[in-house]
């Protein structure tokens, strides 16, 4: 099911269709929202470095980690994001997001100490301006489309040497000319490590416009963003997962009751499961269609891992089924002894002549007969896992059912 | 000085033979309610930094108790704090007075606050230590916010600029809060961002079973962490119990009191 969002994020969208979006939703019972943020993350960036993407490029937004860290990650999967042609861009509103550390140095209070200064991170300092968040990352998404570019003339230029190089090169050289790629043609891959805090530091409709604004930007292929749910009010949840084509929720594996003390006992469920949980995945379909799927996650030193064998709630238009604490499914013994249940009143495919019992045969003309098909008293079959609806008329003095019988479509 | 690790010591991962701390890059927040006071889980910690070598650091925040009081509990663990401040080793930073008469003010505040943290730790930096072993202690959030004229929002930028001090010097950040203190929902969304950004959440709770005299608490340990493929030091839990002590704190698993 994590294969199916990310394939989802992979391919993008179409021509003037909107950017593919996902929200990743987590509460603090499951805090393992960003371990699926970075399975995204990493997962994407591969795709994008092997070339199976519509997008080109990544920008990413970090607000709760140093680019140093996701530097750190991808280095650690084996994807290079440290080389001059680079195909990632941070904005790096963790350093200093609200500028403190520039008015501190402006005054000699504190020197410049271990700033992101690669080619990769631009330091924002004011996350408050949503305008310039967005300019900003609109022009980083553009610089990854020309870094591509360059980084595919620089190899046309390199190849002529050898033969299939030089092949792959005038082919890269006509599509080019023909604007397939290049800088034009180049879309960019969106991820915001926090959108709950931008949240805090931009109203809810700023970040809300903000949001669909990159959407609808033709550059922009797929975005995805976290979110902890329980750290906002409804609204802002629901703006957000309105917003997006994909909702992931991380629930842990025994959710409390709402009666539960909410300190010790998110603790409690920690410690019980602590590193594992449910991840439910809700994606809306281009024909309208919404699918739920729902898996376990695990999470594990190297990072998180979707259990192999998902179970698909079910395709539907309506809402979802209510989360109760009893029951709703059936066993499959009970799905067995429902279709082993003889209902009346219905031709049971045996050939034989149904007889409606109305109450008023005795018990004895009832033991005559050998197969009232479709008696309101039936015959237990020799079968053990045969049904039985046993039914006893309160009076003889009872009528039988008006001609007015509403269940005239019955086949009788 | 040699000791016997104990179970908070394991729980945290602390080797004596090591001379970098294994807190270091790590923000570690403690939540202890009224009933159950989390201090000593500081006091144990200023400790802690200071006996690791001869250039660690703790840069101390104070919005709760004097330097006196602190002097006078670590006194009794073993640990001069007054001669550790000469030696430019213990910072500590007395917030006691701060007022902020509104939102402007408190940002402003706190963001002056954070640049005497960030000049302590680098003048600790300056005398050799390459930052492992450099702590930032804030005694304690919920008074903090009292102090900011009750702007959480505020608290957890400053907050936030502190974890920053991870990355950038790889300092470790340890803060006390108080859980029970939630008067509203935005108080209480604090507490919840703190659980979100610590590595390390330490939870100093009562017995389910009340007030005792041989067992004042019981103490849990959960690394959360963050995984980069490198750290392998999450997905623990710890829990035991504990009894605080003139000159310390002993702990140990139910039913193995002495």
């Amino acid at each position: 099911m994590g294969e199916l969002v990310l394939r989802a994020l992979r391919d993008g969208a179409l021509e003037g269709e909107q950017a593919v979006a996902l929200t990743i939703k987590d509460i603090v019972e499951s805090p393992f929202g960003f371990d699926v943020f970075n399975y995204f993350f990493v997962q994407l960036s591969s795709n994008i470095l092997g070339g199976k993407s519509q997008s080109r490029g990544l920008v990413l937004v970090a607000f709760s980690r140093s680019p140093s860290f996701y530097v750190d990650l991808l280095e650690s999967k084996g994807i290079d994001a440290s080389s001059p042609s680079t195909w990632i861009q941070i904005l790096d509103c963790y350093t200093d997001p609200l500028g403190w550390k520039d008015r501190l140095m402006g005054c000699g209070t504190i020197t410049n100490h271990s700033w992101e200064a690669s080619s990769m991170a631009t330091v924002c300092k004011n996350v408050r301006n949503v305008d310039m968040l967005f300019s900003s990352i609109v022009e980083l998404g553009k610089g990854t489309a020309v870094l591509f570019a360059k980084k595919v003339t620089s190899s046309f230029s390199f190849s002529f040497k050898e033969k299939v190089d030089l092949l792959f090169s005038i082919c890269l050289w006509f599509l080019m000319l023909a604007g397939l790629v290049g800088e034009g043609k180049n879309r960019f891959s969106l991820a915001i490590d926090s959108v709950s805090e931008l949240l805090r530091h931009a109203s809810m409709s700023s970040v809300a416009a903000l949001l669909s604004n990159l959407r609808s930007h033709d550059k922009v292929s797929s975005a995805f963003w976290l979110l902890h749910s329980d750290l906002h009010e409804s609204r802002p949840v629901a703006v957000l997962e309105y917003m997006s084509s994909m909702v992931a929720s991380l629930e842990p594996i025994m959710r409390q009751t709402e009666g539960q003390k909410g300190g010790s006992d998110s603790q409690s469920l920690r410690e019980n499961n602590p590193w594992k949980g449910k991840f439910h995945a809700r994606i809306k379909r281009r024909n309208g269609k919404v699918r739920l799927m729902c898996e376990e996650f695990y999470v594990e030193q190297s990072g998180i891992r979707f259990s192999s064998a998902s179970a698909e709630v079910g395709i539907f238009n309506q809402g979802l089924l209510p989360k109760v604490q009893f029951n709703l499914q059936l066993s499959e013994k009970e799905r067995t002894d429902r279709a082993n249940v003889v209902l009346p009143f219905e031709h049971q495919g045996d050939g034989k002549a149904i007889q409606i019992y109305d109450g008023r045969r005795s018990p004895l003309e009832g033991n005559n007969h050998t197969a009232p098909a479709s008696s309101e008293k039936l015959q237990t079959s020799d079968s053990l896992g045969k049904g039985e609806i046993i039914y006893f008329r309160d009076s003889d003095d009872e009528m039988p059912d008006s001609d007015e019988d509403p269940d005239n479509d019955l086949d009788i | 000085m040699e000791r016997s690790p104990n179970l908070l010591d394991e729980a945290l991962g602390f080797n004596h033979q090591l001379s970098a701390s294994s807190l270091r890059g790590r923000a570690v927040f403690i939540e202890d309610c009224l009933e159950t006071s989390g201090s000593f889980v500081l006091h144990h910690l200023i400790k802690h930094f200071l006996s690791l070598h001869s250039s660690a650091g703790v840069v101390f925040v104070a919005f709760a108790q004097p330097l006196s009081h602190y002097e006078r509990i670590l006194r009794k663990l073993g640990c001069n704090l007054l001669t550790q401040r000469n030696n430019n080793r213990f910072f500590f930073i007395d917030m006691l007075n701060l007022d902020c008469a509104d939102g402007e003010t408190s940002e402003g505040e706190l963001a002056a606050l954070y640049g005497k943290i960030q000049k302590a730790v680098e003048a600790i930096e300056a005398t050799g230590n390459n930052g492992n072993s450099i702590s930032v202690m804030i005694d304690d959030i919920s008074l903090m916010e009292v102090a900011a004229n009750g702007s959480s929002h505020h608290v957890l930028d400053f907050l936030h600029y502190c974890y920053t001090l991870t990355s950038e010097f790889g300092c470790s950040v340890i803060a006390l809060n108080h859980e029970d203190i939630c008067s509203n929902t935005e108080n209480s969304r604090l507490t919840l961002q703190m659980e979100y950004m610590a590595d390390i959440l330490i939870k100093a709770e009562p017995l389910a079973t009340g007030l005792a005299s041989d067992v004042h608490g019981q103490l849990t340990v959960l690394e959360k962490g963050f995984s980069d493929g490198q750290t392998s030091s999450r997905g623990k839990v710890h829990k035991f119990q504990f009894k605080v002590k003139e000159n310390g704190a002993d702990y140990f698993y139910p039913g193995t009191s002495v």
